[in-house]
């Protein structure tokens, strides 16, 4: 009976778009490059494509996938959460990724969207939906990190234009930019409301990008400076003083992006960590990793990841049964942020000296990444609101404690 | 909070409700100083029979409503907040036991009896003062039992016992054969010496099943920690607020803003730990020891953490016996304890994920 209904039924629209989802995956992803996601690519800068990857860029670009949930005028996907997820399914399936991202898509995007005008939209949406352009962020200054709102670079009004003066710092990619969405004071009287939303061409003349040297010996970062920058009116995103309300919507898009799961899902990757310690640092006459005291924190970092991973599935439970926004979410950073931190420095402990090991011979490549992890891994607990400020937020805005007078 | 049905929010309410208004901690004041060795309010627990709340985890056919360890959970958690004294983790674990391995006529004599809140189980497992399932010497010969149970949770009141001997889980219900000796502790509630000399036993299962039971007892257990952590942390915060020291609120230094919002996130880790292991449970899932250990180790730590604080942020009046925090203080310690400490369900831990 049951198998006859099936026969007889018309096929459900998902089940449509599964089809045509899978057909269309078939027919475009190059099965050379299946499980081949570069997931540091932002970070790294550009590398070359080989054809195999243009090709499949383009094609995805060209379809709106993308950036599947954005509206169809904009050259999004236009396709609904449940689409989204049948779309994401059928991709890993068969171990295709997207190869369109960066932060025009994690958060410029999402915030033009809400904020811009419909030529602001026409003009900028395109290309991020494409790949084709690279957006970084103009947010810190030297003298403004944590405490974003004392920011000074400075747009003066020229009637129809601004002249922009002032210095950026940890601009991520500045040196690979295209364009930049940044906070400007237009106003210096007044603090949070003299800021505005402005987007700035980083081939304009007058910009000039120093990369920061890490750690780790990567330069993901910028000093950005702008020296009598002409940027036109249209660029300004919202009004004038309304930079600071757009702005911090633009955080959410980043903190959500920051501590959602493509990162977790790479953070519980790899080997377990029993089994690591065991390799390198071989078993008891009962079969126990050799160091008990490395075992227990071993443990404690196993039980910590299992907890926030528990506290993550609970959150999106919460959320979706209408209960609100789940508490648990303020949390998320933080703990996201020590156990990516915790699990690095367990790693090279249980690798020993082959865990430090900085280029060359002597050392495998797991071994070489590991210590790039671990310096690099010391960003997640200051970028995007160090966990001090996360801990000020869920002080203030969750227990109800107030600002010392 | 896990995702709840209509009938687990409506439970949870309603425990709420009953335990903030009937059964607050100024009730638990009284019952010890009342100092009497059963450790709870008799009439309370009568109300929370009433309420059926003995056989939450009962089968329906044995007069229970079989909602399940996470229902279970709802209603210890509230109880925890209060610190409300009641043998309902004890007896609801016996009851557990009893219902997985007991013959078909142990289940029709005890169960219905349990889930009206008449009787009053409790497990009796360890033989010294760390819970350790290996050393259990107790033993049944010839259908009795014999072996010395320390530190037994309402064993001064307990008409049933489910009791760990070597080979399996045993069902003893007279009081042939068993002598029981009150043991004073610093949470006030009752833990017995049971001696069984040749007391009438009923086998309900082997050490799979020990093992088992244990398990539920533990998550059990690890749910009233979550509400007296979660109450602990609340009666804190709200202290900070309204106390002045230099001319502020002691909520608005950074300092102890900062210790708050790491016992927060740490509380927000248990609960998923707790909610996970009772959910796990309910689920037939086959990791439900690892979820546990997990739960436990975790919920040990962080009521740890939070009783501790609860006394320092609380400065010279949290030391007094005349405030709560004290009452709290002593509960955790015991509870941490039982069922073994955050160190052995680490061990456990590791153990049961091969390293």
């Amino acid at each position: 009976m049951a198998f006859a209904a099936e026969l007889d039924a018309p096929a459900s629209p998902i089940d449509t778009f599964r089809k045509d989802a899978r057909d269309w995956l078939a027919a475009n992803f190059p099965p050379a490059l299946k499980g081949k996601d570069n997931a540091m690519s932002a970070i790294d800068g550009p590398t070359d494509l080989s054809p195999d990857e243009a090709a499949w860029k383009a094609a995805v670009g060209e379809k709106g996938w993308g950036v599947p949930g954005w509206p169809k005028q904009y050259g999004g996907g236009g396709l609904s959460k449940a689409e989204i997820r049948v779309l994401q399914e059928e991709m890993g399936r068969i171990g295709a990724w997207n190869p369109i991202g960066g932060m025009g898509v994690m958060m410029f995007g999402p915030t033009l969207l809400e904020y811009g005008t419909e030529e602001q939209k026409q003009e900028h949406i395109p290309p991020i939906a494409r790949g084709e352009i690279r957006w970084c962020q103009g947010y810190s200054e030297p003298g403004a990190g944590s405490d974003l709102a004392s920011l000074q670079m400075f747009a003066e009004d020229k009637g129809d234009h601004y002249i922009v003066n002032g210095q950026k710092t940890w601009t991520s990619g500045g040196q690979w930019a295209d364009k930049c969405f940044a906070l400007v004071r237009t106003d210096k009287t007044k603090k949070h409301e003299g800021i505005s939303f402005l987007l700035i061409d980083m081939h304009s003349p007058g910009v000039e990008v120093k990369p920061i040297r890490l750690i780790s010996g990567s330069s993901p970062f910028c000093e950005t400076f702008f020296t009598n920058v002409s940027v036109p009116k249209g660029n300004l995103v919202g009004r004038e003083g309304e930079g600071w309300t757009i702005g911090k919507r633009l955080l959410q898009h980043e903190r959500s992006s920051l501590s959602g799961g493509g990162s977790t899902a790479r953070m519980f990757a790899g080997k377990p960590m029993g089994a690591l310690a065991k390799d390198y640092r071989g078993t008891d006459e009962q079969g126990r990793v050799s160091d008990s005291d490395l075992r227990m924190r071993i443990v404690r970092h196993e039980m910590d990841s299992r907890a926030f991973a528990l506290t993550l599935r609970r959150a999106a439970m919460e959320a979706k049964s209408n209960q609100g926004p789940s508490a648990a979410t303020s949390i998320m950073k933080n703990v996201g942020a020590r156990i990516t931190q915790d699990r690095a420095e367990l790693s090279i402990e249980i690798m020993g000296m082959n865990g430090l090991g900085w280029e060359g011979e002597g050392f495998t490549e797991a071994e070489l990444n590991q210590t790039r992890t671990w310096l690099w891994g010391k960003a997640v607990s200051i970028y995007g609101g160090s966990s001090e400020i996360q801990n000020n937020v869920i002080a203030k805005r969750i227990l109800g404690m107030l600002d010392h007078q | 909070m896990a995702a709840l049905n209509e009938e687990q929010t409506m439970l949870r309410d309603m425990a709420r409700e009953w335990a903030d208004n009937e059964a607050p901690v100024t009730a638990f004041r009284k019952v010890r100083n009342a100092g009497a060795i059963e450790g709870f309010d008799r009439a309370a627990w009568g109300e929370m029979g009433q309420m059926g709340w003995g056989g939450i985890v009962v089968p329906e056919e044995f007069g229970g409503s079989a909602f399940g360890y996470l229902s279970l959970g709802l209603v210890l958690e509230q109880l925890g907040r209060n610190l409300t004294a009641s043998p309902l983790a004890s007896t609801a674990a016996a009851a557990s036991a009893i219902a997985l391995g007991g013959s078909n006529a142990a289940k029709a004599d005890w169960l219905p009896k349990i889930a009206a809140g008449e009787v009053i189980a409790t497990l009796a497992i360890d033989e010294g003062p760390n819970h350790d399932p290996s050393k259990i010497a107790a033993s049944v010969s010839g259908g009795v039992l014999t072996g010395t149970k320390e530190f037994v949770a309402e064993g001064d009141t307990a008409q049933v016992f489910v009791v760990a001997a070597v080979g399996g889980l045993y069902l003893v219900t007279g009081d042939e054969g068993v002598t029981r000796s009150t043991r004073r502790m610093a949470d006030s509630r009752s833990h017995a010496q049971v001696r069984f000399d040749g007391a009438k036993a009923e086998k309900l299962g082997g050490p799979e099943l020990t093992a088992k039971v244990v398990d539920l007892a533990t998550a059990a257990l690890s749910a009233e920690m979550l509400g007296m952590a979660e109450q602990a942390f609340a009666v804190t915060n709200d202290y900070l607020k309204t106390r002045v020291q230099f001319g502020q609120a002691l909520s608005t230094f950074q300092a102890l803003q900062h210790r708050m919002a790491k016992m927060f996130t740490e509380l927000e880790l248990m609960r998923s730990a707790v909610e996970g292991a009772l959910e796990a449970i309910d689920a037939g899932r086959s990791d439900v020891d690892q979820a546990v250990s997990l739960a436990k180790a975790i919920a040990s730590d962080t009521l740890h953490l939070v009783s501790r604080e609860m006394v320092q942020l609380h400065g010279g009046i949290g030391m007094t016996d005349e405030h709560d925090a004290g009452l709290y203080l002593k509960r955790a310690y015991v509870l941490e304890t039982m069922w073994g400490n955050a160190a052995f369900h680490r061990e456990r831990f590791a153990r049961l994920n091969g390293y």
